[in-house]
């Protein structure tokens, strides 16, 4: 085997899922072609990879798949650019490519014994349904103590993994706040409200927690006094970060802030360390 | 030490026998600036240069280098399949550098070779080759080298410094694989203490004939964000016309991109120098970009070079006084400005 970090290892797309209304989201699941590579592929959730399409490019990812789901990995991707509207038309069977893990993840040996207050807003939910499958896992729920999701959209059909997050509505180990921005629908039995109201709302106390947040700026912006008011300290608010990447490994040079690199540095920073970088992201 | 003396004449036939066992660069002239060319009969090269244009960076990191290749045949059993390339890395020897460019290559090595990962390429094309350098006995006036841990005959880098003594080189092997290429082709004759004197001499005149100076001795300590806020920039940037020139010559600029090309059915992923000075640079997909504006550019490539190069790595800035960006910036955009700007402030 290579030891070359630019190298992706092939893997095949098994499964495509359509997440949402408007279809501009889909999950990709991929297994890996060569056994040794998914024995050597050991990740841990806040990850991402470069997903590889050959005669197209890379783009980075977040691993919405846990380190406690075997065989396979899942990504959710937006259609936005080159690669992500190439791979929306690609179909189960195709050969495309991963390279990673890549980057930081969340700070878990921290987090043990304390609440987490999950809190996405819109397609930013990927690593952080990585991290609820993993600790929900048997053999990972009792490392954490309460866990508390606050998860929004702007509408019901834009959220991401909806059975899912309905079988963890479910259980008693997980408490789920799913929000919308606005909805039409008389049987939504749900929230409807941004993401910051809903956590004033749901969140009471940062005491012996951590906040892991990510969505768009705009809910970032607001989420973030409303966890401060309740006493959650910069240490304690984390966040994962998103750049134009190309080689993920921090060696081409365009995904600094400051003398970080998103990509190997992070892409997950307390909001503690990024206060000591430049505003430039 | 181990100081050999090579009379000028016979330096084309020592290099000469190298090509047996090494692929053999050299500065040539063409038009009006020098490059680094293979030795060949037609090219013999010429040290009388003050600096190649073009740093020498691109014999290591070329300005396009195919990483992959890989076919679309569905017919193909390997289809769709990233395999890496095949590509000579037979030994090479580079005669003439100058010691800035030598140190830079050191500079530039923090990144493609650390602790976490290995930039393939970089390490392969690095590890066989062998530096003789070529001490500057007349700094040009837009050097500062000595203001920056470098210096005119700064042997960091090098496998072997060259004096130019007049009629002869002082050859002084630096590294074990200077020595090896002494014995190589024959290179035996000591030089005695005079010459070493001379070279001495040589040396620190040199160095005082460097007439341009920068401080850099606080941008450690500066707080990043009071450089980063600083209200110098817009005027450093007034003038600049983002044409990427600076980042395109210099020794220590090392961001490149990644491009995939297909010819009919056959494709390449290749990468290619880019530049922090284009917004292109760091145009999320989504449409939002970091540094939209000319001025973050800018602040970019200075603070990179000047303050987080020196914060992340405790290795100094990342500038090795060559001057090319000085001679080059058709705005006369002048680094040593921006150095004292951001030291002094």
């Amino acid at each position: 085997m290579s030891d070359n970090p630019y190298l992706p290892h092939p893997v095949r797309i098994e499964q495509i899922i359509i997440e949402t209304e408007d279809k501009n989201l889909r999950t990709f699941k991929l297994v890996f072609f060569n056994k040794e590579d998914e024995e050597k592929f050991n990740f841990i959730p806040g990850q991402f990879c470069e997903i590889s399409i050959a005669g197209k490019g890379e783009i980075p990812i977040g691993i919405a798949s846990s380190p406690t789901e075997k065989g396979f990995l899942l990504f959710t991707v937006n259609k936005t650019g080159v690669v992500t509207r190439y791979i929306h038309n690609m179909k189960e069977g195709d050969i495309i490519g991963v390279r990673g893990p890549l980057g930081n993840w969340y700070p878990w040996e921290a987090m043990e014994g304390k609440n987490v207050v999950v809190i996405g807003g819109g397609f930013a939910f990927t690593t952080l349904r990585s991290s609820i499958v993993y600790m929900l896992h048997p053999e990972n729920r009792n490392r954490f103590k309460d866990i508390i999701v606050v998860y929004g959209a702007r509408s019901p059909g834009l959220l991401l993994y909806r059975q899912e997050i309905a079988e963890w509505e479910k259980r008693d180990d997980i408490d789920v706040h799913i929000t919308v921005d606005a909805t039409d629908d008389p049987d939504w039995q749900y929230n409807v409200g941004f993401v910051p109201t809903i956590t004033e709302q749901k969140i009471t106390t940062s005491e012996n927690s951590y906040a892991l947040v990510c969505g768009p700026p705009i809910m970032i912006k607001f989420t973030q006094p409303v966890l401060e008011k309740v006493g959650f300290k910069p240490e304690q608010i984390i966040m994962s970060l998103e750049m134009r990447m190309k080689c993920g490994i921090g060696i081409c040079g365009r995904c600094n802030i400051g003398d970080q690199y998103v990509c190997k540095d992070g892409p997950v920073f307390s909001l503690a360390e990024l206060n000591e970088l430049p505003k430039e992201y | 030490m181990n100081d050999k003396i090579i009379k000028k004449e016979e330096l084309q036939d020592f290099l000469k026998a190298l090509k047996k066992t090494h692929e053999v660069f050299v500065p040539v002239k063409e038009k009006d600036f020098y490059r680094f060319n293979p030795l060949t009969d037609e090219s013999k090269g010429d040290l009388n240069f003050t600096n190649t244009r073009l740093s020498p960076k691109s014999l290591l990191f070329p300005q396009s280098e195919r990483m992959f290749e890989y076919t679309l045949d569905e017919e193909s059993s390997d289809a769709h399949i990233v395999k890496e390339s095949s590509k000579d890395y037979s030994p090479t020897v580079i005669t003439g550098i100058r010691p800035c460019d030598a140190k830079a290559l050191r500079l530039v090595d923090v990144n493609f070779n650390n602790p976490e990962f290995k930039d393939p390429w970089w390490v392969k094309h690095l590890e066989p080759m062998t530096f003789i350098g070529l001490g500057c006995n007349e700094p040009a006036n837009t050097c500062f080298c000595t203001s920056v841990g470098c210096g005119p005959f700064n042997e960091e880098g090098l496998d072997v410094l060259l004096f130019d003594l007049g009629e002869n080189f002082l050859a002084r092997a630096l590294t074990p694989k200077g020595e090896e290429l002494f014995k190589l082709v024959g290179v035996d004759k000591d030089a005695d203490s005079d010459l070493k004197k001379k070279a001495d001499e040589l040396k620190i005149e040199a160095e005082n004939k460097i007439s341009s100076h920068v401080p850099t001795d606080k941008l450690k300590e500066k707080k990043v964000d009071d450089l980063f806020n600083a209200l110098f920039w817009d005027d450093i940037a007034f003038a600049c016309i983002n044409c990427g020139t600076c980042t395109f010559i210099c020794p220590t600029c090392w961001c490149f991109d990644i491009q995939d090309e297909i010819t009919k059915k056959q494709g390449d992923r290749i990468r290619n120098w880019d530049s922090c000075m284009f917004p292109l640079f760091t145009l999320h997909a989504s449409g939002h970009n970091p540094r939209t504006e000319k001025v973050q550019r800018v602040r970019q490539r200075f603070m990179h070079k000047l303050k987080y190069y020196v914060d992340k790595y405790n290795n100094g800035v990342a500038c090795v006084g060559c001057g090319r960006c000085v001679k080059s910036c058709p705005l006369n955009i002048d680094i040593r400005e921006v150095f004292s700007l951001m030291n002094d402030l």
